[in-house]
Order: C-alpha cells, then sequence, then structure tokens
C-alpha cells in the first residue's frame, strides 16, 4: 500500500531550481523522514505534497489521488503542520480548534467531543481558554498538532514539528507520532535537518541541492557505508591525504581540516595509520557511521557546510 | 469551485468555512480596540473638522435643498470613508495571516477558494457596517454638542433597508478591493503605500468631499470613478427629499448608481476570487 508516490518531480522558484528529479514511494502506515540541510528542498517537497504549490514538472499523488488535478480530496484526508504556526494568535486554544474543525466540516457535538479528546492527548485540557499568545512555544507546537490532527486524517505532514522544542516535549512528541502510527494506523511525513530525530524515523529520504541521493531504512543507510568511520585531523590534511594514498591505496575524503575513511576492520587500519604518521595525525578516531556519515559518503560534502563554501562550491540554494 | 451536486453535506461543506471566518474576522476586530477607535474616529474628527474649516467657501450643487450645510453635504461621503477604512483594515490582515502562517493552514483544508473569499469578504463588510452604523448614531447626536448639524432622519423602515442594503453592497466591493490589493502584496508597507497614491484618491474623487464639477478633466475622472456611484446612491438614500431630483452628473440617478455599484462589486468579487484561486509561490513564504 502505497501512501505517497512521487515520480520524477522537479521544481524551480523562476530560475533557482529547488527539485531536480526526485523519485520515490511513501508507504501507509510508516513514519518517513524527509533529512537534509536548509536549502536541500525538504521544504518545497513538503509544500507540494501539501498542495500549496503546484507540480511544474513530473507527478506526484497522495493517497491515491492525482495532486494536480484532485488536491480538495487530497486536503480532506491529509492533516498538515508547518514550520511557522498557523494558529491565530488572538484566538484562544479552542477558539481556534473550533474554528479549524469548521473548515473541515466538523460541528457541534461531535466538533466538541473531538477537541476534548485531542486537548486532553496533547496535554492542554487546563490551556484550552488561554490566548495563543500567551503560550509557550512548546504549548503552541502542540496546539498546531491537536489542530492537525482533529478531522482525524489518514496522512500527517509535519514540517521541522520540534522546531523550537526543548529536549523532553521534543521526546513527547515523538511518542505521540509513534502511537498515532501504531494505534490509529496513520502515515507521517517528517522534513528534520536533526539526526536524532532522522534516527527514529522507519524509513529516510536524503535530500541535497533538491535531489535525493539516498532511501532507506536509517540501519540501511549506515550499512550501505559498511564498516567503521575514521575521523582523522591533521596539520596538513592534503597533504597527509596524498601520502596515505601512496602508502595504504585508499583515497581519503578531505573536509575540511579532517579526513575521513570508512572501511571494514577499521581498528586494524588505525593502528597502522598512527604507526605510519605518528607526527603528522594529531588525532584520530573510529566509530561506526552515523547518518551524517551517509550524507558525507552519499554528497561529498558536510551537512553542515558554512553557507558561503557551500554556494561557491555547488553553485545551488533553493528558495528557503 | 464546481458546486455539481447541493445535497445537504455538501451546503453544510460550503457555508460552514464561510461562517467560521466571519466569525474570526469579528472576534479579532472586538479583540483589537485601537482598530475600532481608527476606523471610527478619524473619520469622525474629519467629518468635525473638515465641516467647520469649509463651511465658509462651500458652494452647494443645484440639486441641494436650500441651506445645505457643508457637513450635511459631507455626511455620506464620511460614511463611505469609514466604510473604506474599515474595508482596508480588514483585509490589510491577509498579509498578516499570510506572514504569520495562519494563511496556510487555511489554504490546505478542503475549504472551496470561493468560500475563502466570501468569508474574508463578509467579514469585512459585516465589521463596516458596524461602524458605520455607529457613525449614523453617533454623527447626529454631536449636534447637541455644538460640533454638527441638526440631521433629522426621515427613513422608512423600507428606506433604512434599502439603505443598508446600498451601503452593504459598496462595503462589499470596496473590501473585495483590499483583498485583491492584499493578496497581490506581501508586505504592509506595500499596502499603505497603495492606500495613499490609490484609495484615498479614489475617495476623494467620489463626490465624497466635493461635488462632481460640471465639465474638466477632473469631471472626467470623478464620473469614471465607480466610487463616485456608491456616494451619491448612498446620498439619495439617505434623504427622501432627493428622490424626486433629476439625475446630473453630481447626482447620477439611483437606478444608474445601483447598476455601476453592483457591476464594481462583480468586477472586484471576480478578481479576488481569480487571484486566490491560483497556487502561487507568495503564499508559502
Amino acid at each position: 500500500m502505497i501512501a505517497i508516490r512521487v515520480d520524477d518531480l522537479s521544481h524551480a522558484y523562476g530560475d533557482r531550481p529547488a527539485l531536480n528529479r526526485v523519485t520515490f514511494e511513501i508507504r501507509r502506515g510508516e513514519i518517513f523522514g524527509l533529512l537534509g540541510p536548509n536549502g536541500g528542498g525538504k521544504t518545497t517537497l513538503f509544500r507540494v505534497l501539501s498542495t500549496l504549490l503546484p507540480v511544474q514538472s513530473g507527478h506526484v499523488s497522495v493517497l491515491d489521488r492525482d495532486v494536480a488535478t484532485n488536491s480538495a480530496e487530497i486536503r480532506q484526508r491529509i492533516g498538515v503542520t508547518f514550520q511557522a504556526p498557523s494558529l491565530d494568535r488572538r484566538l484562544t486554544v479552542r477558539e481556534n480548534l473550533v474554528h479549524q474543525g469548521h473548515l473541515y466540516g466538523l460541528r457541534g457535538r461531535e466538533l466538541a467531543a473531538r477537541i476534548d479528546d485531542r486537548l486532553a492527548r496533547l496535554g492542554l485540557t487546563d490551556r484550552m481558554h488561554a490566548l495563543v499568545n500567551s503560550l509557550s512555544g512548546g504549548l503552541q507546537r502542540r496546539a498546531e498538532i491537536a489542530k492537525g490532527m482533529l478531522h482525524d486524517p489518514e496522512l500527517l505532514l509535519l514540517d521541522e514539528p520540534s522546531t523550537g522544542l526543548d529536549p523532553g516535549a521534543r521526546h513527547d512528541l515523538w511518542r505521540y507520532l509513534q502511537q498515532l502510527r501504531s494505534e490509529s494506523g496513520v502515515t507521517i511525513v517528517v522534513t528534520t535537518h536533526l539526526m536524532e530525530e532522522a534516527e527514529k524515523c522507519d524509513r529516510l529520504g536524503l535530500l541535497d541541492c533538491g535531489q535525493l541521493v539516498a532511501l532507506g531504512t536509517p540501519a540501511e543507510l549506515r550499512a550501505e557505508i559498511g564498516g567503521d568511520c575514521l575521523t582523522i585531523s591533521a596539520e596538513e590534511p592534503a597533504k597527509l591525504s596524498q601520502r596515505i594514498a601512496e602508502r595504504f591505496g585508499i583515497e581519503p575524503k578531505l573536509l575540511g581540516q579532517t579526513l575521513r575513511i570508512e572501511r571494514a576492520r577499521g581498528h586494524e587500519l588505525l593502528r597502522e595509520l598512527v604507526e605510519a604518521f605518528p607526527e603528522e595525525i594529531t588525532s584520530v578516531s573510529l566509530g561506526k557511521p552515523s547518518l551524517e556519515d551517509v550524507f558525507i559518503a552519499k554528497t561529498g560534502h558536510r551537512f553542515w557546510e558554512e553557507e558561503g563554501t557551500k554556494n561557491e562550491e555547488r553553485g545551488m540554494r533553493n528558495g528557503e | 469551485m464546481t458546486q455539481t451536486s447541493l445535497t445537504p453535506a455538501n451546503r453544510t461543506a460550503f457555508w460552514l468555512p464561510i461562517w467560521t471566518l466571519t466569525w474570526r474576522e469579528l472576534l479579532r476586530f472586538f479583540r483589537q480596540r485601537s482598530r475600532v477607535v481608527g476606523a471610527l474616529g478619524q473619520p469622525l474628527i474629519f467629518w468635525v473638522l473638515f465641516g467647520a474649516g469649509l463651511r465658509g467657501s462651500f458652494q452647494a450643487p443645484e440639486w441641494a435643498p436650500s441651506g445645505m450645510s457643508y457637513q450635511e453635504y459631507f455626511f455620506p461621503g464620511v460614511t463611505v470613508m469609514i466604510v473604506l477604512f474599515t474595508a482596508i483594515f480588514s483585509t490589510i490582515s491577509i498579509i498578516e495571516d499570510r506572514r504569520e502562517g495562519f494563511l496556510q493552514g487555511v489554504l490546505v483544508a478542503p475549504v472551496s477558494r470561493l468560500a475563502l473569499v466570501l468569508g474574508k469578504l463578509s467579514g469585512g463588510t459585516l465589521l463596516a457596517l458596524i461602524q458605520a452604523a455607529l457613525f449614523l448614531v453617533i454623527g447626529p447626536l454631536l449636534h447637541f454638542v455644538g460640533l454638527g448639524p441638526s440631521l433629522g432622519w426621515h427613513l422608512s423602515p423600507v428606506g433604512w433597508l434599502a439603505m443598508v442594503g446600498f451601503l452593504g453592497l459598496v462595503a462589499f466591493a470596496l473590501t473585495a478591493l483590499g483583498y485583491s490589493m492584499a493578496w497581490s502584496l506581501d508586505s504592509t508597507q506595500g499596502f499603505h503605500a497603495l492606500m495613499s497614491v490609490f484609495l484615498m484618491p479614489m475617495w476623494l474623487l467620489s463626490g465624497s468631499f466635493f461635488p462632481v464639477p460640471e465639465s474638466g478633466w477632473l469631471s472626467w475622472v470623478m464620473r469614471l470613478n465607480p466610487l463616485t456611484y456608491g456616494v451619491a446612491g448612498l446620498r439619495r438614500l439617505m434623504s427622501p427629499t432627493l428622490a424626486e431630483v433629476s439625475a446630473s452628473s453630481s447626482l447620477p440617478s439611483l437606478s444608474t448608481c445601483f447598476a455601476a455599484t453592483f457591476g464594481f462589486c462583480v468586477l472586484t468579487v471576480m478578481l479576488a476570487c481569480w487571484l486566490t484561486h491560483r497556487r502561487s509561490v507568495i503564499n508559502v513564504r
């Protein structure tokens, strides 16, 4: 069962490309994460999936409906939570939910019952008559999610849901999302730039510079790299890289002031390296590959690059 | 927007969003006291000050009943000004809604774009009518403190209904105009700029402030201004004595006024709907 099918989707803001021939599928009942740095294209993709932006080229279907032609039906069945809160700050939490319910054709006793239920689930019952303006960021985010869940959507789209949440609130949010998925079978799509959040997804799509560079479960993605990951700091990394290549026949990746080598049995290589270049190496660390390592392996650059170097090197940014 | 079958469920799905958007508009307005003061206070002050300042130099048009003071002439114009200001203030919130993210939430809801437009416009129109009604009550009362002329209302219930209905039509058209402007702009500064170079002159040249001259370029500009017919229609409906006066450039006939205002309203609403129907980048910033 497929919830979302994206086929050869491209999008540009004027002449600035934001998505470049993206193709993937999201299954029903999974928590799917779109991981990528800011400007990678995930927010653009999110906007197309939530019917806010037109499909410029390619084909996108959500819950078996074509986004380009059937957005009205899709809107009834999806819940969307934006990065910027879409609550009316001059209304109370409950007034916001009543308004939302009316927009989705809910009213009367049924609406009241649903509102009570969502408020209780998200721990907002005692704050329901507070103006949104007076709530903390965490509570606003919870109210936002209550709003997105009010009409029992089959698919929930969340753009950077943990923005502005403290670790405790973030933990609660994810527990709630996982509960929602397992109890009600809701398909959940989140965009994120946080690695630890990506780890909690069932499957991930890595987006960089408008392209989908990897797709799979977090474990699968790590397994693609294989083995261990060595990170080496040196005074003159370029020179060291060349010497490692000459001596061991390995091509380390040069990332700023550090070198990175991925391979099986990394502990043996580590010993050999330190013996061979005791002067040149300032420090070296060995670890299991993280999602960040996956990202580096797939794109050849760090997840968090300085904006300037990125612009020069890649010559491409999208509209965020 | 194509409503093929009007089952009860469909009808609810169409009217409920309109109602809830209108309700929100009213709720927000009354939570911001300063808006109430701004949209009503300034026209009231204008009415008193201009009324006093221009009393001497005012030349009543031919159709005016003898002894008409400037303040009496100005009264319908100020009413339209209040409607214009309220329409502006309620539609400028579209820009804020978009910036704060609220608008995106409405756009992803299964609400027909027509319902979205109508909800916003009926909210703005109701607010304009409430404010105008306040002025229609407070304005004549100023006579008792020596700040206004004695304005006796001589309207039958049907006359009142016709006047309020016509004012509602004017308000709906102006709100739709403000809506279309706000929908296409991404900053409130831009809206203020358009207001000073477009909306204010439109009001000044509508016969609100001074009568349409018989000839000359100004006469043509004012005759082409759709709001001229709104003001003139209101003027006729407000005082039954003008009902018999034959049409002239400064006071067109009631049927002309109604037709022009209705046409203006249809055009602005269509523009608002058309703009809203497009999926545009400006809405997702």
